[in-house]
């Protein structure tokens, strides 16, 4: 008698950590896949940014157009590019020094500079600038955190058998890594 | 982290069931002096467990109303919404309510009982004296407190320890309300009045029982709150200049009050009363470690 409660006890607390191991996983990967749209939030926030950007510096140095062009055509890139961490941090790495040059010409012109809307333009950019690459951390982190636990014991043993499949980490492209000289 | 929510959590209950003991205490107290003691301890009760459910509920509105905290619109402070944003992104936070603080004094708190439930306030000295780098620290040390829930413990000692200062006061004024002890007709003919006694007893106890309470809030706390700050700006430099920023400065934070002083980023009197003969004595009721240690903490990371 007593000892088929005792296997009773033993089966039911394996089976509450079974299932508490298994709504771990789930939770730590949905938010994996939760982080990863917030990327995509930012990045779409940031390309419908760019036409008005444009349209604004275009007002004030029209001449521009290499520099110009260079930022529309990274923005179509960037549209265009497929949802995995690899394409995507190569898109955006482009983006963001295209921006970078535009942003470094407009100290050639004064009135561009001074110009309200442009103000709170780049004041928007950068504050979306900084929201993508906070997305990211947090998209790496709970990478980090979904791969330690595949890889724990004895999680891993339920990962395996359920076909929880590690996720790749979001990192930044050679372009992105290199600050762009600017000559005075 | 989830270590350190449950602690947490388990302070919380702590500090309410020590705060309804303490009310029924006194309730108790009055209760024998004045001859009527299960129905003083009762009310005593009733009342305790009401300030201590309003507290749960209503906590957070109590500490930026005291504070004189508004809302901080959107149009007009556009960066520091921009900045609170971003780090919410970057530790999976939902956004808290934003507050401004019309003070030049450079401080900040955040307070709420949950994330959801949240709110940083921080003075307009602020937003002028500290750059983006420095801000984006601040404001990542006060997400900290929210993502920890230390919010919850600290808003909920704002209440209780103001209850017991005002529960202190009321019997002191009840003590000297025949303040010369004229005699009166009508007074009981050995004179003595037992309330009073009762209030010189309160009059010793409540401070150190407000403080007691304060403490639960440890300042260890403030330390772990400017390293996971760190941890989501990835930029140790610039808490570690903000924090130099509100040592330089010595303004008095006007906003805050001794129920309020444990939810700042800074000490709001700090330095005050740092000298003379009882300096250590007041040293020990710091709710905050010295800005220096906290500093030196963060080079090393």
């Amino acid at each position: 008698m007593i000892a088929v409660i005792i296997v009773i006890v033993v089966v039911v607390i394996l089976v509450a950590l079974v299932i508490g191991a298994y709504n771990g996983l789930i939770r730590r990967r949905n938010q994996v896949d939760n982080a990863w749209s917030q990327i995509d939030v930012q990045l779409k926030r940031r390309i419908d940014l760019i036409p008005n950007l444009v349209e604004t510096v275009k007002g004030y140095a029209a001449h521009e157009r290499e520099t110009l062009e260079a930022v529309i055509s990274a923005r179509n890139a960037a549209m265009a590019a497929p949802d995995t961490p690899k394409e995507q941090a190569a898109a955006d790495g482009i983006l963001t020094g295209a921006l970078r040059q535009l942003f470094a010409l407009s100290e050639a012109y004064p009135d561009l500079k001074a110009n309200q809307n442009f103000l709170a333009l780049q004041e928007e950019l950068t504050a979306t600038e900084g929201r993508v690459a906070y997305a990211r951390q947090f998209y790496n982190d709970s990478v980090l955190d979904y791969n330690n636990k595949l890889d724990q014991f004895p999680t891993v043993v339920l990962a395996k058998m359920f076909n929880f499949e590690r996720r790749d980490y979001f990192e930044a492209e050679d372009e992105a890594r290199t600050v762009p000289t600017v000559d005075f | 982290m989830f270590e350190l929510i449950r602690s947490n959590k388990r302070r919380s209950v702590a500090l309410v069931v020590m705060f309804v003991v303490i009310v029924a205490m006194v309730g108790a107290a009055i209760g024998a002096v004045v001859g009527n003691g299960i129905a003083f301890t009762l009310a005593a009760l009733v009342i305790s467990g009401i300030i201590a459910f309003t507290s749960y509920w209503k906590a957070d509105k109590i500490a930026l109303r005291v504070s004189r905290a508004r809302p901080a619109p959107v149009d007009e402070y556009q960066r520091l919404h921009n900045l609170v944003e971003g780090l919410c992104i970057a530790g999976g936070l939902p956004k808290p309510g934003v507050y401004i603080i019309d003070d030049p004094a450079p401080n900040a708190f955040a307070t709420g009982r949950n994330p959801n439930h949240a709110a940083i306030a921080v003075t307009t000295g602020l937003l002028e004296k500290m750059n983006r780098v420095e801000l984006e620290g601040v404001v990542a040390h006060e997400l900290s407190h929210i993502r920890n829930y230390d919010i919850l413990v600290s808003t909920l000692a704002v209440t209780m320890v103001g209850a017991v200062a005002l529960m202190a006061d009321m019997t002191i004024r009840v003590m000297w309300w025949n303040g010369g002890r004229v005699a009166r007709r009508g007074d009981p003919q050995n004179g003595s009045n037992p309330l009073a006694l009762l209030g010189i007893a309160m009059l010793v106890v409540a401070p150190v029982v407000a403080k007691a309470m304060q403490a639960t809030i440890s300042r260890r706390r403030e330390t772990l709150a400017d390293i996971s700050a760190c941890q989501l700006t990835r930029y140790p430099p610039g808490l570690i200049s903000a924090l130099e920023k509100l040592q330089e400065d010595t303004t008095v934070t006007h906003a805050a009050s001794t129920a309020t002083a444990h939810l700042w980023i800074e000490q709001p009197m700090s330095g005050v009363g740092d000298d003379g003969k009882l300096g250590g004595i007041h040293k020990m009721f710091n709710t905050h470690p010295p800005l220096d240690e906290r500093i030196a903490l963060l080079r090393e990371l």
